[in-house]
């Protein structure tokens, strides 16, 4: 492609396709259309009218999709259909949020009706994880790789080889010029030295002067873009299972469990569980708000909670052998974490379990003796010995419901324990049966002469864990940090240069290029030509 | 000392202040003013707004004190710091451009927007266990921030499109500036009505039959739409008999459209007597009469500005700061809860605004054009997001 590049008439060979000479800024003829600069008087000057691939090869399908993903056009659009699905996706709440035993096919028209049904069956209601958002993402990603590869190097390559000696023309024609100007030796030496004061490089060339500063700002974008294509790349690691754990424990008070998704290396303990609700009595300053809800302000969910590694390998059935690793108080906004483990707070079931339920025996009014029944122990019999009377559990049901076959229990979880005892008479030696149930006592016969009584039980909350391990953090760590950088180094410092440009005779052309904020610029040419008689510059772009 | 009390009060105070500073910014206008009474006008203009702004922080440190944590957990306390924020970002950008009749598009905003978030009840309340984090003092705190600086780049170019839209013949642009201050007025309706029978103990007990269950709905404002399937309980209460649609999810579902519909309505009635008392003229033409000459350049570089300083703010607190705290709260940086979506979205829209403006040359009305859009999706993430739709962020309920 080497031959078709041009030769401009101060030296310079540019590439195919460039439109303003890389050395001296002479626009190159026949490719002032590229840029628009036919039809202008100010030339484009934002990739420095380097040849961009984009803009110079479009024969082939490669050049056609280089040039199709390289342009800003496109990258809008794609992020504006973005912008509005992702919008959509809010309409109703997506599959995880709903929140309903119903399955998704019946929920979103049962609840929504027709809009229900149709977001369901476009499949808006899992739109974030979907192949067709996650493409699109992905078209984003390659728009920005293509789009700044496809400025980046030319623009490198026409800022590393400007001149300071520029073409008349080019100066003339930057959106900020001040013309013909009559300028004695001090006058451009003031001129100079104003511009060094203000942190600009100066260059000079054969009377001619390039005054620059802040040329890194010129990089910010594509810093930026690399930031967000490093949180893409996360996120496609992410995908992979083997990247993060996500999944979930009840570990109930008192109780030790495996960690899941650990490989049965890690166990949790719920030493107790705390929960708190404010008191309008003593946090007078809620009081107004406490009094408007019905139900109490929740102030703490807190399992306390220790960690424990095996120690070596354990063998199916066999007991493992537990090492203390940590321990802590896990809360909302503070998980405890071991190994690059993370456990935190996620939900309770308060009090929902029985873990004991105390009884005594009597026998006209006198205390025959008094067992605690255990939920998890559940044994078959009690020995009263202070009586030496056999009480024994004929029924276990610890979550009892009643059905067509009479009692039974609907799972194993003691959260509506029922019981039925078989107690034997020391006087008649009868044996008179009692049923347990909700915390009361109900004879089963009206012949019992024996009375029992519940004397206390004893409730217990399970707590519901989250188990996280993200190995992709520190990645989209990396990639937000610097995507900050480039934003910043983008956005607030700024590209400019002056051109001193000699027309003879002590006449000079004064051209001025700021990459933005040409506000601020007219405001510093006022210091830069301070004590100089430069005329007023010239905004050849004014917006009218 | 009732630290609630005071706040309030200061709160009344900042309001009014606000209205005064008001009225001296529209006297900074005008063509037979010359500049001496011009400049006189900005000093006492701006003299109240720092008044104003004085009074508001006051107002919010008191409510801080008496909470004792941040005042931005709900919405009453969200709009007012952003409020706030706003107020203060327009004293910056005075002391830096010196537009005076920016501050006659921003302070009524910011009146409107205090106005707004004052609707909402206002009890302290305490910080659920979700709330409990430095993040919030971080995250909430620099959105908020974030959204005002944005909010700025709005006020920027809604006086940029009053300046330049044509107004000789009606056309799109017209009808969409009207549209933007017929948003404004249903808003200030919503605050009368609000105000109004709120001043009254407005009442009316609705029972609702829904799912075999019996709800009690109470309805502040009379009742345009009652909810679906209800019954009116309280005597002498004024009742159109039109119901809510069944479709309309939520108990609230039937109170919302009627306060929505009712200050939609308000707003036109405002509108319309506006528009009479111009003899018909639309009201963007009037202001632009009053406008008058403004340096476009100076403020479509404000509106730039305002979004090359929040469109960064917004990423940190609003996307990365929200994910540290997310990743803290709930062990997960992302989880596409509405209002993460939403903060994409408006973070999204920015990044458009900039590459159209920075490598597609979209200046002057395109970019005010743009600015207005995105705060209507900052709007609309503070308002319907949490109020219609709601997630894990919601402050409603």
């Amino acid at each position: 492609m080497s031959d078709q590049s041009i030769r401009c008439e101060c030296g310079h060979l540019n590439k195919e396709g460039t439109i303003l000479c890389e050395a001296c800024g002479k626009p190159i003829e026949g490719n002032q259309h590229i840029d628009g600069n036919d039809e202008k008087h100010v030339l484009e000057m934002r990739y420095e009218g380097s040849a961009r691939r984009s803009q110079t090869y479009k024969r082939t399908f490669v050049d056609k999709t280089w040039a199709f993903f390289s342009s800003v056009k496109v990258g809008v659009w794609l992020i504006v259909i973005t912008v509005v699905l992702s919008a959509l996706g809010t309409v109703y709440p997506q599959e995880q949020f709903k929140n309903s035993p119903l399955p998704s096919s019946q929920f979103y028209v049962e609840e929504y009706g027709l809009t229900g049904q149709i977001f369901y069956q476009l499949g808006f209601h899992n739109m974030y994880s979907s192949w067709w958002y996650i493409t699109l993402v992905a078209l984003i990603g390659v728009s920005i790789i293509i789009a700044s590869i496809d400025r980046y190097v030319p623009l490198r390559r026409a800022l590393n080889n400007q001149k300071t000696k520029r073409h008349e023309v080019f100066v003339k024609r930057q959106r900020l010029v001040s013309k013909d100007n009559e300028l004695n030796e001090d006058g451009v030496n003031k001129l100079k030295e104003n511009l060094k004061s203000r942190r600009y490089k100066v260059y000079e060339d054969d009377g001619h002067v390039m005054a620059e500063k802040n040329r890194f700002s010129r990089w910010g974008p594509y810093v930026n873009h690399i930031g967000l294509i490093i949180i893409l790349l996360a996120s496609i690691f992410r995908m992979f299972e083997v990247m993060h754990v996500d999944d979930y424990v009840w570990v109930r008070e008192g109780e030790t469990r495996v960690i899941p998704s650990t490989n049965q290396e890690y166990y949790v303990e719920n030493t107790g569980f705390v929960y708190e609700e404010y008191d309008p009595e003593t946090q007078q300053q809620f009081s107004r708000a406490l009094e408007d809800v019905d139900e109490p302000v929740p102030k703490n969910f807190q399992t306390n909670a220790v960690i424990y590694r095996t120690t070596e390998e354990t063998l199916p059935g066999q007991e493992p052998e537990l090492e203390e690793v940590t321990r802590g108080e896990i809360r909302l906004n503070q998980p405890v974490t071991f190994d690059g483990y993370a456990l935190y707070q996620a939900g309770t079931q308060l009090e929902a379990e029985y873990d004991s339920m105390s009884f005594d025996v009597q026998l006209n009014d006198e205390v025959l003796g008094e067992f605690t029944f255990y939920s998890d122990e559940a044994p078959p019999e009690f020995h009263l010995e202070e009586s030496d009377i056999m009480v024994s559990v004929d029924d276990w049901y610890p979550e009892l419901e009643f059905t067509e076959n009479g009692p039974s229990s609907f799972s194993k979880f003691p959260r509506n324990p029922g019981l039925i005892f078989s107690v034997e008479n020391p006087d008649t030696g009868d044996s008179e049966r009692f049923f347990y149930l909700q915390e009361d006592i109900i004879p089963l016969s009206e012949d019992n002469e024996l009375v029992m009584n519940v004397t206390g039980v004893d409730r217990r909350s399970a707590s519901g864990l989250t188990v996280k391990k993200d190995n992709t953090l520190p990645l989209f760590g990396l990639g937000a940090g610097i995507f900050m950088i480039g934003v910043v180094q983008g956005l607030y410092w700024y590209h400019r240069r002056v051109w001193i440009h000699p027309k003879g005779e002590g006449v000079y052309h004064i051209g001025v290029h700021t990459n933005k904020n040409w506000y601020g610029m007219k405001q510093e040419l006022e210091k830069i030509t301070e004590d100089t008689n430069v005329q007023e510059f010239e905004d050849q772009q004014e917006l009218k | 000392m009732d630290f609630y009390v005071l706040s309030s009060t200061f709160l009344y105070i900042t309001f009014f202040v606000y209205l005064i500073a008001t009225a001296f910014f529209g006297m900074t206008l005008g063509n037979n003013r010359d500049e001496n009474k011009k400049s006189k006008a900005t000093k006492l203009a701006m003299t109240f707004t720092i008044i104003g702004f004085a009074s508001h922080l006051t107002a919010y440190i008191f409510r801080w004190v008496e909470a004792g944590h941040i005042p931005v957990s709900n919405m009453f306390e969200y709009i007012t710091f952003f409020g706030l924020m706003l107020v203060l970002c327009f004293i910056v950008i005075h002391f830096v451009y010196g537009i005076p009749a920016l501050g006659l598009v921003a302070l009524p905003i910011a009146i409107v927007i205090i106005g707004y978030g004052s609707m909402f009840p206002q009890e302290v309340s305490p910080l659920v266990p979700s709330l409990q984090s430095h993040w919030l003092y971080i995250h909430v705190t620099l959105v908020g921030l974030a959204q005002a600086i944005l909010a700025i780049s709005f006020i920027a170019g809604l006086l940029f499109l009053i300046v330049k839209v044509d107004q000789t013949v009606r056309n799109k642009e017209t009808t969409f500036l009207e549209i933007i201050i017929y948003a404004v007025l249903s808003t200030v309706g919503f605050i009368i009505l609000s105000t109004g029978f709120g001043a009254m103990d407005y009442e009316a007990t609705f029972i609702q039959e829904a799912d075999g269950y019996q709800y009690e709905i109470e309805y502040d404002k009379p009742a345009l739409f009652q909810p679906n399937n209800s019954e009116l309980m309280t005597e002498d209460r004024f009742n159109s008999g039109l119901e809510t649609p069944a479709w309309m999810q939520g108990i609230d579902a039937g109170k919302k459209l009627n306060t929505l519909t009712l200050s939609l309505l308000a707003g036109l009635l405002l509108y319309g007597l506006v528009r009479l008392m111009l003899k018909g003229k639309r009201i963007g033409a009037s202001l632009q009469n009053k406008f008058g000459k403004i340096n476009p350049d100076v403020v479509d570089d404000v509106m730039y500005r305002s979004i090359a300083i929040g469109f960064p703010l917004f990423t940190l607190g609003g996307l990365i700061f929200a994910a540290i705290w997310a990743q803290e709260a709930w062990g997960r940086f992302w989880g596409w809860d509405p209002k993460e979506v939403w903060a994409l979205i408006t973070w999204l829209f920015y990044a458009v605004f900039l590459h159209l403006r920075l490598t597609r040359g979209w200046h002057g009305k395109k970019s005010a054009w743009l600015a207005v859009i995105g705060f209507v999706i900052i709007m609309f993430n503070l308002i319907v997001i949490n109020l219609v739709i709601a997630g894990l962020h919601s402050y409603a309920s």
